[in-house]
């Protein structure tokens, strides 16, 4: 029964039971005066020698000279107790204006002698009261317990294909789930894991494929290993992106809402987090290293109303060295901050100050420059134009701060940076203005890393405005998309061209001068995609309700060679155009072997879903997915063989090729011959079903006493009287003429 | 195959019928007025006139006598489909949404709409196959549909079951004297509407096709789903072929979905499918809207659709139709004529 008022207990009828006295002893431990904590300054000095009430001070005197060594004391903070038999217990308690202080002095004092005979123990006196106390430790020594060593999942398992083919794995993201998969080319792809929820926003691979990254209210989680288990979390709350070093040893979220720390603590950040809008964490222990709260951006437009537009945040905002040692952001217009990691402390505790500094970028990989031992990492940084001074591209090595080169430019409006994958060139894509400032030229800059005294060669050739830009990855050639009228939010795309570029031919171990290869005009492409291998490329249109063309090309085309082209190190070859309505994302497989292409309900909801192709612009399969949401491939550590075994590999490359066409071969006539199978069987039971049917039918006429067809007897009447012959005339003039008789 | 174009109707198509010798193609819009066709050279062979609201469904008795339409207008009519004259009205309290006759043409059901407090129903009629006979008031038998409206019904082998189509994705089968319900099937997706009904050539089995994508092959007798033939747009029809082992399904985009008017966007094709394999084989193209009703000539010749477009488009099957096989299906006849 609910307790109400017409039931209240009544208070004789229940006896009042001391015994059931309400136990307050939690509360009491809870919040019990805890003493010791104003004690932390005091320390006990044990060890001396003994003295009597006129000796002490002498001895006082003698001790502070010590004490003050690491801390204040002041003179009446020393207690040195007096026995009833007028001689000193040979200790002393001794106040220091700070528990950091009494801290260093145990550091410091301990075991230092004070004479021959007298040696200083100096303890914390919470500590003695805490472990000094009879009983509260255990006289035996107990070892500690060691959990017992159990093997984790191996982390990079994926590589070893179970099916033995060397296939890549993907994640797919739809609806409201995520899936990871074995690509199986033409056929349906093969599920390893299948999660519903597994994330609520988006799913990312790290760099090198070992962690599958899911995002939450509550963080970012890391998931990995044959069985897909949780591998670490970290609990940055209201996480919205995320962004791993190249080695995956470090991490950083971002999340717009800067961290509160509720009252009563947070698993993993600690109250300095508070405000904080990024934090950087160390994969391998799930502990983050520091904490950083959004830079403002200065505004460079204003809305309607006078007010500046906040500027989206740059992302990644802290950029990675490629030896994931250094962190740096930049302070726009002011200065790089270059952190070391894992200790995240400023390098030389100052940010680098380079005025108006727009943007900068580091190289993506330890740079080999001539003439140089030691490889420090690298990274380029451009300024404007500040009052009379030209505005600069520069070259800074660190952690030496060493400027290594710089370019001056005159009349820029924009610059972007684009390193090629090996750091070998860097390609500074300047908009200039004519002086009327009406006009936008693109001039591109390239420096020579790896040659000596960074040599900068100009490509000006170009009348229009660049919009894309890419160098090959692991190569020396690059791919430019151009327009005529400066991109505005139009309807109708501008049209573009796409340009190739390749360096001449020249004797030696050197790379030749940029030159112009080829231009496709009148397209409207937008975006290109380079296989991660090289070689091919494909120039493509995204984003856009009127074309999805894309454009597979072959730089080293192994048929003839046009005369024009003979000094240059390249054979431009278009493969294959294909066409994948309302494409937004295309990915290369990170062997450059297949291409995924997708349309995501994120930007817009026609024809979700995916097309698989071959390098060479095939089109292998084709899914519309309801609610498609993400494709991605997952990445591939670098390989572990040497430069002469994968020489070795390819050049006996028809032997094994031979092996795996084979294979592929028997796995395909096996895959026929299961289909043929199935269809005979469909087509059996179909067959079968039909006859019964049929009989049935027959039975069930006769027993009604109906005709076999019913509409015979309807019909009679028509059929009697056979097949009509219908004839038709049709009259055509050929040609009429008039003749006038007269 | 050079598809005929039929350009008669002003608005949307809503169904096509051919009759039994295929040489007559019967169809309804929503601009008030039925069409018959010549199938073979797209001649109009005339206009029955009227119905005072959009028609909704049209059929003829299996002796090209008459046709029976229903509109929006909540009439059932018949016709004298060589004069053209109107034999009989019946009217109802809410918009008719099919028609179809029995086998032997002595009865008809009518489906009419779920409207102003009026539950749905499936309303039979004894049919007199005579232009000069007084046909009937009287209802043979009227069946209410409490629990989800039909929208789609048909006589099934010997007349002996109704099936209907519910609005719920339900397939329910009827005793066509008692109107008992016998069974109940949730054959497609809760809540995605049966668009269409068609019968084999022997009214054994059934295909529907549903908004949830996918028409299914059903057995008459006890409602089992044989075959599933999915796609990637919502279904408005589907048809089976005689002669052939296909299916052909017509659909697309609803016109208030489609947000760009790319033609290939909104999936506006006649697919084909193998019955029994249930795999894509071809599609057709030519409409500019969604296809709303798609008949095969029961002599398995040809074909036609209607769309949105307001087109009805007629094909002549080719020699390319009739010589598709299946490498298992050429051998099952090979064995077959050795037998």
């Amino acid at each position: 029964m609910a307790p109400s008022f017409d039931h209240l207990p009544d208070p004789e009828e229940d006896e009042y039971d001391e015994e059931e006295e309400l136990d307050f002893s939690d509360l009491h431990e809870r919040f019990e005066v805890q003493l010791e904590q104003g004690l932390d300054a005091f320390v006990v000095v044990d060890g001396l020698p003994e003295v009597n009430e006129e000796t002490k001070p002498k001895l006082v005197k003698f001790l502070m000279r010590k004490l003050n060594a690491v801390g204040k004391v002041k003179e009446d903070s020393v207690h040195m107790p007096i026995g009833d038999d007028g001689k000193s217990y040979k200790f002393a308690f001794v106040e220091y204006s700070s528990p950091a202080e009494a801290v260093a002095a145990c550091k410091a004092l301990d075991m230092v002698a004070l004479d021959k005979k007298h040696t200083l123990r100096v303890n914390k006196l919470t500590d003695i009261d805490r472990y000094g106390r009879e009983g509260r430790i255990d006289e035996n020594y107990t070892p500690p317990k060691i959990e017992e060593f159990t093997e984790k999942e191996h982390l990079r398992s994926w590589l070893a294909d179970p099916s033995g083919r060397g296939r890549d794995q993907f994640v797919m993201y739809k609806d409201n789930g995520v899936g990871v998969y074995w690509n199986n080319e033409k056929d349906a792809p093969e599920a390893i894991v299948e999660r519903q929820h597994w994330t609520e926003s988006f799913v990312q691979w790290s760099p090198q494929g070992t962690f599958l990254t899911s995002m939450h209210q509550q963080g970012v989680q890391l998931w990995g290993g044959p069985s897909w288990t949780r591998q670490k979390r970290f609990a940055h709350p209201f996480v919205n992106l995320v962004d791993f070093s190249p080695g995956e040893k470090y991490l950083t979220t971002w999340s717009n809402r800067p961290i509160s720390i509720p009252e009563d603590g947070h698993p993993a950040l600690s109250v300095d987090d508070d405000g904080m809008n990024y934090v950087i964490w160390d994969i391998e222990t799930g502990k983050p290293l520091r904490s950083f709260a959004n830079l403002d951006l200065p505004s460079t437009t204003t809305d309607e109303a006078g007010q500046p537009v906040k500027r989206k945040i740059q992302w990644p905002a802290f950029k990675w060295s490629a030896d994931d040692n250094y962190v740096a952001r930049i302070t726009h217009g002011a200065s790089i901050s270059v952190y070391e990691l894992p200790r995240m402390g400023l390098l030389d505790k100052k940010p680098i100050k380079i005025e108006g500094v727009m943007d900068f970028d580091w190289a993506p990989a330890t740079p080999h420059r001539e003439g140089v031992k030691t490889y420090e990492q690298l990274f380029c940084y451009w300024t404007p134009e500040l009052g009379s001074n030209p505005a600069k591209v520069a070259l800074m090595s660190i952690p030496s701060k060493e400027v290594v080169r710089t370019l001056n430019l005159f009349s820029v409006t924009d610059a972007k940076l684009h390193w090629q994958s090996d750091a070998s060139f860097l390609c500074v894509k300047v908009d200039r203005h004519s002086k009327s400032k009406k006009s936008l030229a693109t001039s591109l800059e390239i420096f020579r890393v790896r040659e000596k005294g960074v040599p900068v060669e100009v490509v000006d050739s170009i009348k229009d405005t660049v919009i894309n830009f890419a160098w090959e990855p692991k190569g020396d050639r690059f791919v430019i998309i151009t327009t005529a009228e400066v991109v505005a939010a139009t309807a109708v795309p501008p049209k573009t061209s796409v340009a190739f570029y390749c360096p001449e031919k020249v004797k030696g171990n050197f790379v030749g001068n940029f030159k112009h290869l080829r231009t496709y005009d009148k397209k409207n492409s937008n975006a290109i995609y380079w296989s991660p291998k090289g070689r091919f490329v494909i120039v493509a249109t995204v984003h856009s309700q009127i074309s999805s063309d894309m454009e597979f090309f072959d730089m080293d085309f192994e048929g003839e060679k046009p005369e024009s082209d003979k000094d240059l190190t390249a054979n431009l070859q278009l493969m294959n155009t294909a066409e994948h309505y309302g494409v937004t994302d295309i990915d290369w497989d990170p062997t450059g072997r297949f291409v995924a292409t997708s349309a995501s309900m994120w930007k817009h909801t026609m024809e979700n879903g995916y097309h698989l192709y071959d390098f060479k612009g095939e089109q292998l399969r084709e899914e519309p997915v309801e609610k498609f949401k993400q494709w991605i491939w997952r990445p591939r550590p670098p390989t572990l063989l040497t430069k002469e075994e994968q020489k070795q590999i390819r050049k006996n490359l028809r032997e094994y090729s031979k092996v795996f066409e084979q294979e592929d071969q028997d796995r395909g006539a096996s895959a026929d011959a299961a289909v043929v199978e199935n269809r005979r069987r469909l087509l059996d039971e179909w067959l079968a079903w039909r006859a019964g049917v049929e009989e049935d039918l027959k039975e069930e006429k006769e027993a009604l006493g109906l005709p076999d067809d019913p509409l015979d007897a309807l019909l009679g009447k028509a059929d009697e009287s056979e097949s009509q012959v219908i004839e038709e005339i049709v009259e055509e003039i050929v040609e009429e003429t008039e003749e006038i008789i007269s | 195959m050079r598809p005929i174009l039929l350009q008669g109707h002003e608005r949307a198509l809503t169904q096509i019928r051919y009759n039994r010798d295929g040489d007559i193609i019967f169809s309804t819009a929503k601009d008030q007025h039925a069409c018959a066709w010549y199938a073979h050279n797209g001649e109009r062979l005339g206009t029955y006139h009227g119905h005072q609201g959009a028609l909704w469904t049209v059929d003829v008795d299996p002796t090209s006598t008459i046709i029976a339409t229903g509109a929006a207008d909540n009439t059932v009519r018949l016709w004298d489909i060589k004069s053209g004259k109107c034999l009989k009205v019946w009217e109802f309290n809410t918009a008719v949404k099919r028609v179809e006759f029995n086998e032997d043409g002595s009865k008809l059901l009518a489906v009419t709409e779920k409207r102003m407090g009026f539950l749905g129903t499936i309303v039979v009629f004894d049919i007199k196959l005579d232009l000069e006979a007084e046909q009937t008031d009287e209802r043979a038998m009227t069946i209410t549909c409490e629990d989800s409206k039909a929208t789609v019904a048909g006589w099934s082998f010997l007349s002996k079951y109704i099936i209907a189509g519910h609005e719920d994705g339900t397939v329910s089968q009827y005793d066509a004297k008692t109107g008992e319900q016998l069974d109940n099937t949730q054959a497609h997706e809760p809540d995605a509407l049966i668009t269409d009904i068609q019968w084999s050539p022997d009214r054994t089995y059934f295909i529907t096709a549903s908004k949830d994508k996918t028409a299914k092959l059903i057995n008459a007798r006890d409602l089992e789903v044989m075959k599933t033939y999915v796609t990637d747009t919502p279904l408005n029809s589907a048809s089976i072929t005689p002669k052939k082992d296909f299916v052909i399904l017509g659909g697309g985009q609803a016109a208030m979905d489609v947000t760009t008017t790319s033609a290939r966007q909104g999936k506006f094709e006649a697919r084909f499918y193998h019955k029994i394999f249930e795999e894509e084989i071809g599609r057709v193209r030519g409409h500019f809207g969604p296809l709303n009703t798609v008949a095969v000539d029961p002599q398995g010749k040809g074909y036609a659709s209607g769309g949105e477009d307001g087109y009805v488009r007629v094909h002549q099957f080719d020699k390319g139709y009739f010589d598709f096989t299946y490498e298992v299906e050429r051998q099952a006849r090979a064995q077959q004529q050795q037998q």
